[in-house]
């Protein structure tokens, strides 16, 4: 399995409309060879239409599908090169799992499968069960066999259709790893549709944000993480908290904000709002996990040139490894805080007044005109 | 929320033994429910089985009565004197099952895939013809196939009626009192009872089986040939065995529309029995019928290999 055979997948102005609804809007797509891509989004943002677009299970409205330098777009599913993992596996029930795995070489004229076959089955870790029929298998197993049947016809590009789903969470982690093994063993481009933003992360190289049919955000994980680019990234890919705030001065490579008369400082290239002047309107955000929590009484601690806000604890909930605060502050009513249980956390109780401080460069900027909600609670499931 | 939850139901009874009233009862309770099946089943079919059997092998004659002599020479008789008959059931039998096949086939397909909202109406359309008796719509054939008629004179223009005719199936430019007219009937008459079985299995399949045959190289033929048609089999077996068992002891459409050359084993059975008063070979002729059914069924199963159905 030769990652040579591997091609790019390239989106030109592509969009699909049902009727009056628009699933994807006009958009454009490059998906680098042999690299593995996440389409990440919650439920009805079009990113299985625009899955089942590449596999040809649906004719876009406008636009072009180039696998590598071929024009795709009017070849029925049965003659591009890609394959698919469905989200409900889709395995055929009357055949064994073997024949399953047989049926994309069968369809292409190969009559030694065999060993084909039989290398697939090991790779996946299936072997013994080769002649079982799917209902016999569990839902790990299944999921398995349907990713075998569709690398084992070595395909250019392989779709998957939320393929892990349907499993719970322990078996979801393990089959994560195993997926992300796969991919590098085989070398195909992997193109992975899931809502799971954890998933996203843990298994791709490129993550496409999409919402509304279109993508919202492209880039790496810890890039889309630590400098989301709309509220919508900041809320969905993890937790953030969305400061609003407008700028009242740049100094050198910084801007100063101001919310309320609370002064916050963040570099001037984290800044994604399009205009710097004085007066905009901004979102400050910053990612829960960054922020120390301190008493009031110990405040000369704070490190100088950190952010720093003061509020009161309205909550706070052990879970192990950290203990998640919500504070409230006069400028923001619920700032989330993740403190590691490292040292003693006296004093932090609910009712106690604290004060929140972090490095300026952990700040980033948004553009003030949008919904510091967007992408959280049920909008995100 | 457990404060809320009631307590676990089933754990008690795991280990310990169910108290033993409502245990007992409820050990009781499937007997109860098949209480009904198996009093009608008794009633209406062993009862009148037995005396089938026991009329069978009797002697005498319809003036003085038959006794029970164990006179087995009435099923060779019965062999050999309507063979001919039993050949005439299996055959037409055959062909209007073959027919319906080829009909409903594509009609359940249709309506479990591409229907869409008529889906329903479609359905009510397939056993519409139900609300009109058996006996009134064969005799509503016997006009449409009527010499002189418009679907004679159409077939005859395109010249199929000699087509049929060379076959064996019609004689003198007529359909009706024709092998093609019985085969017709048993055709129409039964078939709902192909199409109604196919569509409930060809309706189970999931969609995405077929996207992920596509997906997988199969051309739309290939898809049919290897994922629809393999899946659809328990439909294609209860329908053909809903068709083929009835059509095989049906007498109504061969009276009707057929000749005395059409007469089907049924026919010989019926006039046995109400005409000549011959019960034990009537009884005879039954029981054979019943025996080549079950043969050939069991055959079919065997090989259509489905243990999805049985």
């Amino acid at each position: 399995m030769s990652a040579e055979q591997a091609a790019g997948v390239t989106l030109t102005g592509i969009s699909k409309t049902f009727g009056d609804f628009t699933a994807v809007q006009p958009m454009d797509l490059s998906i680098p060879q042999g690299s593995f891509f996440a389409l990440l989004g919650a439920s009805g943002c079009g990113k299985t239409t625009t899955l089942r677009m590449i596999a040809g299970l649906e004719q876009p409205t406008a636009g072009r599908v180039m696998l590598g330098d071929r024009d795709v777009t009017s070849l029925p599913p049965h003659r591009r090169p890609v394959n698919t993992v469905f989200q409900s596996y889709a395995l055929f029930p009357h055949l064994s799992v073997q024949d399953n795995v047989a049926f994309g070489l069968r369809r292409r004229g190969k009559k030694q499968v065999h060993k084909e076959v039989e290398d697939v089955l090991e790779l996946v870790e299936l072997g013994p069960l080769a002649r079982r029929k799917p209902a016999q298998l569990s839902g790990g197993q299944q999921q398995r066999v349907a990713l075998a049947r569709a690398i084992v016809n070595r395909p250019e590009v392989l779709l998957l259709d939320e393929p892990l789903g349907a499993l719970d969470l322990k078996l979801r982690r393990q089959m994560q790893l195993e997926l992300k093994r796969i991919q590098t063993e085989v070398g195909i481009t992997f193109v992975h549709v899931t809502h799971d933003q954890e998933e996203a992360m843990t298994m791709a190289d490129t993550i496409a944000v999409m919402n509304h049919g279109r993508v919202e955000q492209l880039g790496a994980p810890a890039e889309l993480y630590e400098s989301p680019g709309s509220a919508f990234v900041a809320n969905f890919l993890g937790q953030s908290n969305l400061i609003a705030a407008e700028i009242s001065a740049a100094e050198g490579d910084e801007l100063v904000l101001r919310a309320g008369d609370t002064k916050l400082t963040l570099p001037r290239d984290r800044m994604r709002a399009t205009s710097a002047a004085s007066g905009t309107k901004v979102l400050a955000g910053i990612r829960p996990e960054k922020i120390a929590i301190r008493s009031r009484s110990d405040e000369a601690a704070v490190p100088e040139g950190h952010n720093r806000l003061t509020g009161t604890i309205k909550d706070a909930s052990f879970t192990g490894v950290s203990t998640q605060y919500v504070v409230a502050s006069p400028w923001c009513p619920e700032l989330a805080v993740f403190a590691q249980n490292v040292e003693s956390a006296a004093g932090l109780t609910p009712g106690a007044e604290v004060v929140l401080h972090w490095n300026p460069a952990h700040t980033f900027g948004l553009d003030g005109d949008q919904d510091a909600d967007a992408g959280t609670g049920e909008d995100a499931l | 929320m457990t404060a809320l939850a009631p307590p676990p139901p089933a754990a008690p009874e795991a280990d310990a033994p169910p108290p033993p009233p409502p245990g007992g009862r409820r050990k009781l309770t499937p007997y109860w429910l098949l209480l009904p099946a198996i009093l009608w089943l008794l009633v209406f079919f062993a009862v009148p089985m037995f005396f089938q059997a026991s009329t069978s092998v009797q002697s005498g004659s319809s003036g003085e009565g038959y006794e029970l002599t164990w006179h087995w020479a009435n099923y060779t008789d019965a062999m050999s004197e309507y063979a001919e008959h039993f050949g005439r059931s299996i055959m037409y039998a055959a062909a209007a099952t073959l027919l319906c096949l080829v009909i409903g086939y594509p009609l359940a397909y249709m309506i479990a895939f591409r229907a869409g909202r008529w889906r329903n109406v479609l359905l009510v359309m397939v056993i519409a013809p139900f609300f009109t008796s058996f006996l009134i719509r064969t005799l509503a054939w016997k006009h449409i196939l009527s010499d002189g008629g418009p679907l004679v004179g159409a077939l005859d223009a395109l010249h199929l009626l000699d087509v049929t005719a060379t076959l064996g199936m019609t004689e003198d430019d007529r359909l009706l009192a024709t092998p093609l007219a019985v085969i017709c009937g048993l055709t129409y008459n039964f078939l709902p009872f192909m199409i109604l079985p196919l569509y409930s299995s060809l309706e189970r399949i999931n969609p995405a089986l077929h996207e992920a045959a596509q997906d997988l190289y199969a051309k739309p033929a290939t898809v049919f040939r290897k994922v629809t048609f393999p899946l659809s089999l328990p439909g294609v077996v209860a329908g053909t065995l809903l068709t083929f068992i009835p059509a095989s002891g049906d007498y109504i459409n061969a009276k009707l529309l057929g000749s005395p050359g059409e007469q089907m084993i049924g026919n010989a059975i019926q006039r046995q029995f109400l005409n000549v008063r011959d019960y034990p070979t009537a009884a005879a002729m039954s029981f054979l019928l019943m025996a080549a059914i079950l043969i050939i069924v069991t055959v079919y199963i065997r090989r259509a290999g489905t243990e999805e159905l049985v």
